[in-house]
């Protein structure tokens, strides 16, 4: 899987998690620029990314993540 | 939602919550409105957001009040003004082993153990106490999961100073404060977490992250048990079973197979799972659950086939046998409608997944993907339909009373005028103030009722005693028995005095005793007591809801005056009280 695929099967997960049709992200996406993305939805998040590739993160990556291309880094990395 | 029906897939609900939560509102229905304190010892955002899709889906929409982070102690205990204000109907305690303060350590001696033990488990009792004596609310607490490890290894459950062992007596302890206090009810997650998987259940990521004590994808599972215990509480319970038999109760056609070809009983594996099943069956009989039949059979090979000789279940422990070719949609509403019950308050269970199909959209009513026979069981168990919460008596004794009922509509048939009919029931009332031993009673019936209820008001046993206490109310029940058997408290009515004039709170009876002249008789007692207390005037209210049109015009069937009736169909009636009352009803015994 490339970066574009992840990429596409990401934006479905935020979408589906945030139940808005209208989000996107990118390398540079952090928390700040969509709008309801707290602590507590982050934890929704992580769960639905993993199940959405069937990964698992450790703690170690879950607590540097700093934008969503670092999760795409990791999602990557664990595939 | 089929999606919150267990076995739901919880990834997929914890992904979909938003949307799940906009579905449900949309959806519309009418809500009963309850007010949540969740009091956490560790995050509780996802838990009340889970939960309230599993409560809406009950039928049940929740206002929920979140402590700060696990300051689940000091917020009653220090009077929180912000939980005194919010006035909860609920206080969730949701605590887990991370909450525990101090465990024994290998040094102690067992009298030191044994003083731990105490100042932990008074820790919560100081919390329990002030709870009830402050908030007059159901509380509901967690017991303790396991440890996610053990030290001692198996020695951990015996040895007193293992965790394990120390967890067994703190929670037994919990259920002994359970077993003696009314409207305090525990939920065990040592038996969910157990049942769940503790080492999924207690993932320390979850903790050390995001301070949560169960891991996120627990959380439905722990939201779905709570809901089944709330809704328990507000008497939202299913009331009974509608089987299917063919390769449900047993294996095979009994119409080509023949009896004597079925898999029941013990001579073979698949005979023994049928068998195992239909014994929890009849274990649901004993917790009051209706029984009734729904097949697609000839009556006579339907009979046949329950009276196999291995088989655990016979005719007479089902009210309704429904065995023809008509739709099961039908059948099932036929059979709630002679019952007296929702269709609603019915779980079908059947093998085959497109009849399960057709009566869920064609009745709304719940029918669980049971699986393959040995899954019956946990799938029915596991969905918690009928959670227990209070067992009264009357729930032993429900099957008899629906059989009792239709000997009646048997007798009622054989008679021309329906007052010779009342005549021969022999009926016997008691219609008095509330007295002690039926306080439980009263208060489920307050949230049971949903057709003959005039203002739909809830109560629990808490409200119902401080009624029964107070001067300012009129609290009347009415117990019926007759010639088949005793009905129990089926009516129930309360008025609070406002000068000379009595507001009426709450009049509901229980539809198995339509039509037998209870009305009047609960009618006559009330303005009996309305004299004795100087009340001139008694208003009635009829706030109308999806489910109590019956009872639209009970008002004026008593004899009140319609006053006024608003764009919401909310009337109002009055009637005047009179030294010249004439008792209304003719064919009870009253207090003889």
């Amino acid at each position: 899987m490339n970066r574009e695929e992840i990429y596409e099967r990401l934006n479905e997960v935020f979408r589906e998690v945030f139940d808005r049709d209208d989000i996107t992200v990118s390398d540079e996406t952090t928390a700040a620029d969509v709008e309801g993305w707290d602590s507590l939805i982050h934890i929704t998040l992580m769960d639905a990314v993993e199940e959405e590739f069937d990964i698992r993160f450790d703690m170690k990556t879950v607590v540097k993540l700093k934008n969503v291309g670092e999760l795409v880094n990791a999602i990557e990395r664990s595939i | 939602m089929q999606e919150l029906q267990y076995p739901f897939d919880s990834r997929y609900i914890i992904k979909k919550k938003k949307a799940i939560k906009r579905q449900l509102l949309e959806q519309g229905g009418s809500f009963l409105d309850k007010r949540i304190a969740v009091l956490g010892g560790s995050t509780t955002h996802d838990v009340c957001a889970i939960m309230e899709l599993f409560l809406l889906d009950q039928g049940i929409r929740p206002e929920f009040y979140e402590c700060e982070y696990a300051q689940y102690w000091e917020d009653v205990m220090f009077d929180n003004p912000e939980l005194v204000a919010f006035k909860p109907d609920i206080i969730y305690i949701h605590t887990s082993n991370r909450n525990i303060r101090q465990y024994p350590q290998l040094s102690m001696s067992g009298a030191e153990v044994d003083a731990l033990l105490e100042a932990d488990y008074d820790h919560f009792l100081k919390l329990w106490g002030k709870i009830e004596n402050t908030y007059h609310c159901a509380v509901i607490q967690n017991n303790f999961e396991h440890p996610f490890y053990r030290l001692l290894g198996n020695a951990d459950a015996t040895d007193i100073h293992g965790r394990v062992s120390y967890i067994n007596r703190l929670n037994e302890k919990f259920a002994a404060y359970a077993r003696e206090h009314k409207d305090f009810f525990i939920q065990d997650i040592n038996y969910l977490s157990a049942a769940y998987g503790l080492d999924k259940w207690s993932d320390p990521l979850y903790w050390h992250m995001y301070k949560y004590a169960l891991s996120m994808e627990a959380i439905p599972t722990l939201a779905h048990n709570i809901s089944n215990i709330i809704k328990s509480i507000y008497g939202k319970n299913k009331k009974a079973l509608a089987l299917d038999l063919d390769n449900t109760l047993w294996g095979g056609i009994v119409g080509d197979d023949g009896v004597e070809n079925l898999e029941i009983g013990p001579e073979t594996s698949m005979g023994q799972v049928y068998s195992e099943f239909q014994g929890y069956v009849k274990q649901l009989k004993d917790i009051g659950v209706i029984l009734n039949v729904c097949s697609k059979n000839e009556e006579e090979n339907a009979i046949a086939g329950l009276n196999h000789p291995d088989g655990v279940l016979k005719p007479d422990d089902f009210i309704m046998i429904k065995a023809n070719w008509d739709p099961k949609s039908k059948n099932l509403a036929d059979t709630a409608s002679e019952l007296n019950l929702l269709p609603e308050s019915f779980v079908f269970v059947d093998d085959n997944p497109a009849e399960r199909e057709i009566v869920r959209t064609q009745l709304n009513v719940v029918s669980p993907e049971i699986g393959s026979v040995e899954d019956y069981i946990r799938v029915i168990d596991h969905s918690g339909f009928f959670e227990v919460t209070n067992l009264s008596a009357d729930d032993a004794k429900r099957n008899e009373m629906y059989k009792e009922n239709a000997k009646r509509a048997q007798l009622e048939a054989s008679f021309d005028n329906y007052g010779d009919y009342l005549v021969s029931l022999e009926m016997k009332g008691t219609i008095r103030g509330f007295e002690p031993i039926y306080m439980e009673r009263i208060a489920q019936l307050s949230n049971k009722s949903n057709q003959f209820n005039l203002t739909t008001r809830r109560y629990t046993r808490a409200e119902i005693e401080e009624i029964a206490g107070s001067d300012e109310y009129i609290d009347i029940y009415g117990k019926l028995e007759d010639k088949f058997g005793d009905n129990g408290v089926v009516s129930v009515v309360i008025g609070h005095k406002n000068g000379d004039v009595l507001d009426m709170d709450l009049w509901i009876m229980s539809c198995r005793v339509l039509k037998r002249d209870m009305e009047f008789a609960m009618m006559d007692g009330l303005v009996h007591k309305a004299q004795e207390a100087g009340i001139k005037t008694i208003r009635g209210y009829y706030y109308p809801t999806p489910k109590n049109k019956m009872v639209m015009d009970f008002y004026g069937l008593m004899g009140f005056t319609l006053i006024n009736e608003d764009d919401q169909g909310n009337r109002t009636w009055e009637f005047k009280v009179t030294d010249s009352y004439e008792d209304q009803n003719r064919y009870i015994a009253v207090n003889a």
